[in-house]
């Protein structure tokens, strides 16, 4: 598979994305100002986030419907480890991150130790998570965090918004990781074709459980982030994620089938729909009229991709 | 049809528990439920809980069947929640406009046929899986929904469109669509060419193809069934209350898609029993009513489901490995 290949959807999603930009700016003045283009920053990190882990999962061929609900799950246990347990909020924090790690580490072993297919293992932790968030919290919310705490979600470094920086940074090392180390190398291999990475000595099994904890960890960073950026905690936190950020991950060119797909287009995919969103919601349609733009958008240019691949006969 | 069921040197009663293994597990349980929470108290065993625990719950079981159809057939359709919503407001809208009630039914049904054979097409000629093209129509559906109704409640039905309500011999109705629908799919997908039809591309698509089945017209038919069986549940969620929400059910495609696969259905697809879905849709409803009667706090009534359905899970993966 040659890069060339390999980046041909990233190319047609490039074009898309100047395209829509091009469109949405001049539908709106307000959307090519640098206060707007960073505050949708800010409201697409959470998503960001968790969609670089996602990126992974879904390159082995698995799927990881359970990230929103460590999420919620996460932000619960922070709430509860601050306010009601008494530790210290930087070390509740670790600790509540500790915990989401845990949650995806537990998706990675019921998949590899029992051979569940991923996604019924992570539809029953879906409802476990949230169900635990649901339980542990009884509907209670925790507010009045200390003031630097807010940094996180709502403070700026240099005028970009922290979370911008941390989703910058972690899409280097996710991109670094999957396009120049063994370690993406063997995420690549399971995903084409796991019998036979098994068989070429690749650890199929510790991969994978290094993939979907990293993805409960970016879940948890969320979580963080998201707390921070509200300013309070709620069980219901993250509800309905697993699917904002699949939608940006298959956009982005990664193959539902596995072996297939990348960072960068995963980030494209990203920001078309950030700016759909924002752009659309400026040009004064409904909040609701974009969810049907997104969706038309998903169904168009995997289609466009489909088509692409059928004329080179593949 | 399924592995356990072609071994040879069993007998009859053998092959017939290996081959309905999930769907026996389900009913166990349902059984031990009823006996144990009903010892614990009595009322859990009152005429008016099992009604409600039925009917209340029927439209999962329907909509379970057309899922576990699409499951077997190597597929999923994520959108079935957002669809049943909108089947329920266009349904409700054109009662209230005075259109005659076996139009506000029947309208809905035809359009979620339409619209899922449609997507059927688009899944079985483009090769885009469908839980990608699904996924589309997840927000196509829901955003579509929430733009034209704005998240008005549709009140004021007419007392005649209440299908749900109904109560032929003291009975539910959604209980006789529930069994009926259930026999009548279990004998359709056991007896039909279509029906073996569907396990065969879910198994072995190529194989299908040299055995003479043609797989697009397979996979465009078992989507258009998928939306009938929807359509049916959307009419009986719409008509079990008296008034509609017109939003989306939160998470109705997990307990849909769950309910499936808990019954026995492989998400690899080529196996499974519409049986054993409805079992499970059963099975579900009697584990949220059971904990509010053993006084467990409405809180952790998910979590206790997601654990149940997680050993349910494990329990299947290692009877399938012993099988194997």
């Amino acid at each position: 598979m040659t890069a060339a290949r390999l980046l041909r959807h990233e190319t047609i999603l490039l074009v898309l994305t100047i395209m829509a930009l091009a469109v949405l700016a001049s539908l709106s003045d307000k959307f090519f100002t640098a206060e707007n283009l960073l505050n949708q920053g800010r409201l697409m990190s959470e998503v960001g986030l968790v969609a670089l882990a996602m990126t992974f999962v879904i390159v082995t061929g698995g799927i990881d419907l359970s990230v929103g609900s460590i999420l919620g799950l996460t932000a619960i246990l922070l709430g509860v480890f601050w306010k009601n347990v008494g530790l210290p909020l930087p070390l509740a924090m670790f600790a509540a991150l500790a915990c989401g790690t845990f949650a995806g580490w537990a998706n990675g072993f019921i998949i590899t130790r029992f051979s569940v297919p991923p996604l019924i293992a992570t539809l029953a932790t879906l409802a476990l998570y949230r169900g635990l968030a649901e339980g542990i919290s009884e509907a209670r919310s925790v507010r009045g965090y200390p003031e630097w705490f807010f940094f996180f979600g709502q403070g700026e470094v240099l005028g970009v918004p922290l979370q911008l920086w941390l989703l910058g940074i972690a899409t280097v090392i996710a991109a670094v990781i999957l396009g120049l180390t063994p370690f993406g190398r063997a995420t690549y291999a399971i995903g084409a074709n796991e019998t036979a990475a098994r068989f070429s000595g690749i650890r199929v099994n510790a991969t994978k459980l290094w993939i979907y904890a990293a993805a409960g960890f970016l879940s948890g960073l969320a979580a963080i982030v998201f707390v921070s950026r509200v300013t309070t905690t709620r069980s219901d936190m993250g509800t309905g994620l697993e699917l904002d950020v699949i939608t940006g991950v298959v956009l982005g060119g990664t193959s539902i089938f596995g072996g297939r797909g990348t960072i960068v287009g995963t980030i494209l995919g990203l920001i078309l729909i950030q700016a759909l969103k924002n752009g659309l919601a400026l040009s004064g349609v409904k909040g609701d009229g974009t969810i049907v733009v997104i969706g038309l958008v998903l169904i168009g240019a995997i289609l466009i991709g489909a088509l692409f691949d059928r004329n080179r006969g593949g | 049809m399924t592995p356990a069921g072609a071994r040879i040197g069993r007998t009859n009663l053998q092959r017939f528990l290996g081959g309905y293994g999930q769907e026996i597990v389900v009913l166990l349980s349902i059984v031990t439920l009823f006996v144990v929470v009903g010892a614990v108290n009595p009322r859990f065993m009152a005429e008016n809980n099992i009604n409600s625990i039925f009917a209340g719950n029927a439209y999962i079981a329907v909509a379970a069947i057309g899922m576990s159809m699409i499951i077997m057939a190597g597929h999923i359709d994520v959108s079935v929640g957002a669809l049943i919503g909108v089947i329920a407001t266009i349904a409700g809208t054109l009662a209230v406009a005075g259109y005659p009630v076996w139009i506000a039914w029947t309208v809905p049904i035809v359009f979620s046929m339409v619209l899922n054979a449609g997507v059927g097409a688009l899944v079985a000629y483009t090769r885009i899986p469908s839980i990608v093209v699904t996924l589309g129509m997840l927000s196509i559906l829901k955003g579509g929904l929430i733009s034209a109704t704005g998240g008005a409640w549709i009140s004021d039905l007419p007392p005649g469109f209440m299908l749900a309500q109904m109560r032929p011999f003291g009975i539910p109705s959604a209980v006789y669509f529930m069994a009926g629908l259930t026999a009548a799919a279990a004998f359709f997908m056991r007896y039909t060419d279509f029906g073996r039809a569907v396990y065969a591309v879910g198994g072995n698509m190529e194989a299908a193809r040299a055995a003479g089945i043609d797989p697009q017209r397979t996979v465009i038919g078992v989507f258009a069934l998928h939306g009938l069986f929807a359509g049916i549940a959307g009419i009986l969620f719409a008509t079990q209350l008296q008034v509609i929400q017109s939003t989306v059910p939160p998470n109705l495609e997990l307990t849909v898609i769950t309910a499936s696969v808990i019954g026995g259905v492989s998400i690899l697809g080529g196996t499974g029993t519409v049986i054993g879905s409805t079992l499970a849709a059963i099975l579900f409803a009697c584990i949220g009513s059971a904990l509010i009667f053993l006084n467990v706090s409405a809180y952790w009534l998910r979590a206790v489901l997601g654990l149940l359905i997680l050993a349910t899970v494990l329990a299947d993966m290692a009877r399938r490995r012993r099988a194997a």
